[in-house]
């Protein structure tokens, strides 16, 4: 079984996951998980700051920080506004 | 990569699966973002001792500081994008992150085909026995960094357009003859240009075709309607999980491919259930607003009826003399800011021995959950919010319906009208209370752009004003009462 085989393994399994998780979930969360979800897939940052560490000349390296900023915008603000969206929820447990 | 650092990745995605599902559950959904975010941190570090140079030597000190610079500028946008922005913001900056996400993805696939592309096409033109095997990988590899490209630049310009929609920038749904061949040929020439990049890798090419899925993206979410954008927004948001993907299976990092995967096939689902929860198919929703543009006549007759003005005082009468009030909130309650009023108003009537209930359709507002968040704002009790289905069959035993800014949602068009572009999706039953109270402002029409037939009921009023001014006129009548 070669790497790329295996790797395609782990790409269908993750998509039966990824319908799994979200199965059931009240309409109530539907935005915060959209948020949620949002700030996982930020983790192209890792991506870009692969690219942007490998770069060479200015075209490379002006794409690669703009990569950065935007993951990093991802990322962070993904996480700070679900994180905003559900302190709303917060008080209500309390 | 080295085996702790693949089990650093390897618990990352663990924590991002656990994470999306405790955000399933409002008791948990809190924890489940910090879950995920810790994920996320671990696989941020697990990063750093991957980072090289260009020709697998130490990193440049200029790229080191333009890392540094660049995450600090997205952490500060990030920062305030999520907390100096108001409440009823929230989806615009949903969908701007969304498409920084997807702009990202398209970058590092851009730079990652043209270097490696470039580099591998040059080794193989002399070794010619590999030919068909290595054409074979580097085929795949190209095609994965192409449609990664292609669906990152989709969603970052599509998200920008849908950011302009919801800030309010775009009246109607923009449609001209023609334009369903037009977005056809226009992919077709893109899956062109991307088969012609495989066999030939060229910067000038590669350009023009971001250049036109940069186009495409706009024309995809132009024709579509400022109330559907919360599924558009939903799809984009799992076009940048699948870019991110297709990253992943290009640069080989396994975290990049779980956790594009799972938003990817997530937001899909979630997509779908947005659009299920409208009682429209998701290419009605995504393709539909051709035809739609044409006025309904048959509805504009129905309402040749007269709506019936009433004043405070008397709505504050009927509400003081119910026993069951139901009130219906809607995005002209966010726009108003009165959900701080209407809670007021919820409070003063609690305290004359009315229940008070609000009635929360699915898609009330620019999002769904929106209503919730907005009440919760004004600590409205988590236990007086009810879902349309469970408060439908009750509506009949309501006294008084209070309808505050919302519009197609209690539209029995979407019942009654089989040629309503509302046909069909399921309706909070306003219209079966004793009397129906409508908050407005004017005579304006909804999101669906329709006449609203609940206005010319014989049970119901219409109570004209802003709603923050009608409510603080209500809460002082009843206290009076």
């Amino acid at each position: 079984m070669t790497a790329e085989v295996l790797t395609f393994f782990i790409f269908v399994l993750s998509i039966f996951l990824g319908f799994e998780l979200i199965f059931k979930v009240p309409s109530m969360l539907h935005t915060p998980l959209m948020s949620g979800t949002n700030a996982i897939h930020g983790i192209i940052l890792v991506g870009g700051m692969l690219t942007l560490a490998g770069a060479e000349g200015t075209v490379e390296r002006i794409a690669g920080f703009i990569a950065v900023v935007l993951g990093a915008a991802n990322v962070f603000g993904g996480f700070m506004v679900t994180d905003r969206m559900l302190q709303m929820f917060k008080r209500r447990k309390g | 990569m080295s085996t702790p650092i693949a089990l650093a990745f390897l618990a990352a995605s663990v924590l991002f699966i656990l994470g999306i599902k405790l955000l399933s559950s409002p008791k948990t959904a809190r924890l489940g973002n910090l879950v995920a975010a810790a994920g996320m941190l671990i696989a941020l570090l697990a990063t750093l001792p991957l980072l090289h140079g260009g020709t697998g030597a130490g990193v440049p000190g200029l790229n080191i500081m333009l890392m540094v610079a660049g995450i600090g500028v997205g952490l500060g946008v990030g920062a305030v994008g999520a907390y100096r922005v108001k409440m009823t913001a929230m989806p615009q900056m949903v969908a701007l992150f969304n498409g920084a996400g997807g702009g990202a993805a398209a970058l590092v696939a851009a730079i990652e085909f043209s270097t490696s592309a470039n580099a591998q096409h040059a080794s193989l033109a002399d070794a010619a026995t590999a030919l068909s095997a290595g054409q074979t990988a580097l085929a795949s590899f190209s095609a994965a960094m192409l449609f990664a490209c292609l669906i990152g630049a989709v969603s970052f310009s599509g998200s920008i357009i849908a950011f302009a929609k919801l800030e309010g920038h775009f009246d109607r749904p923009l449609t001209y003859p023609g334009q369903q061949f037009a977005n056809a040929a226009l992919i077709a020439l893109i899956a062109a240009l991307g088969i012609a990049l495989i066999g030939s890798p060229g910067v000038g090419l590669l350009v023009l075709f971001l250049a036109l899925a940069l186009v495409f993206g706009v024309l995809m979410v132009l024709p579509i309607g400022g109330a559907d954008m919360p599924v558009v927004i939903s799809l984009l948001n799992s076009f940048t999980g699948l870019a991110v993907a297709a990253d992943g299976f290009a640069i080989s990092n396994l975290a990049l491919i779980i956790a594009g995967t799972l938003v990817g096939s997530s937001g899909t689902l979630l997509t779908l259930s947005m659009c299920k929860a409208m009682n429209r198919p998701v290419t009605n929703v995504l393709f539909g607003a051709f035809g739609k543009a044409v006025e309904n006549d048959a509805t504009a007759a129905e309402t040749g009826g007269s709506v019936k003005p009433i004043q405070a005082d008397e709505v504050a009468l009927l509400l003081s003399v119910a026993q069951h009030v139901v009130i219906v909130p809607g995005y002209g309650l966010a726009v108003a800011q009165a959900q701080h009023q209407v809670r007021q108003l919820a409070d003063e009537l609690a305290q004359l021995g009315v229940e008070v209930s609000f009635a929360i359709h699915p898609v009330a507002g620019r999002m769904p959950g929106h209503m919730n968040v907005l009440l919760a704002e004004a600590s409205v009790p988590y236990e007086q919010l009810i879902e349309m289905a469970e408060i439908n069959p009750h509506m009949e035993r309501v006294d008084v319906c209070l309808v505050i800014g919302a519009n197609d949602v209690v539209n029995p068009a979407a019942h009654e009208d089989k040629s309503s572009p509302i046909y069909g999706m399921p309706i909070i039953e306003a219209e079966k209370a004793g009397t129906v109270i409508v908050l407005k402002r004017s005579m304006g029409k909804g999101f669906a752009g329709i006449e609203n037939r609940l206005f010319v009921r014989d049970n119901c009023r219409m109570l004209f004003g802003d709603a923050r001014a009608s409510l603080q006129e209500l809460v002082a009548a009843v206290k009076a009462a």
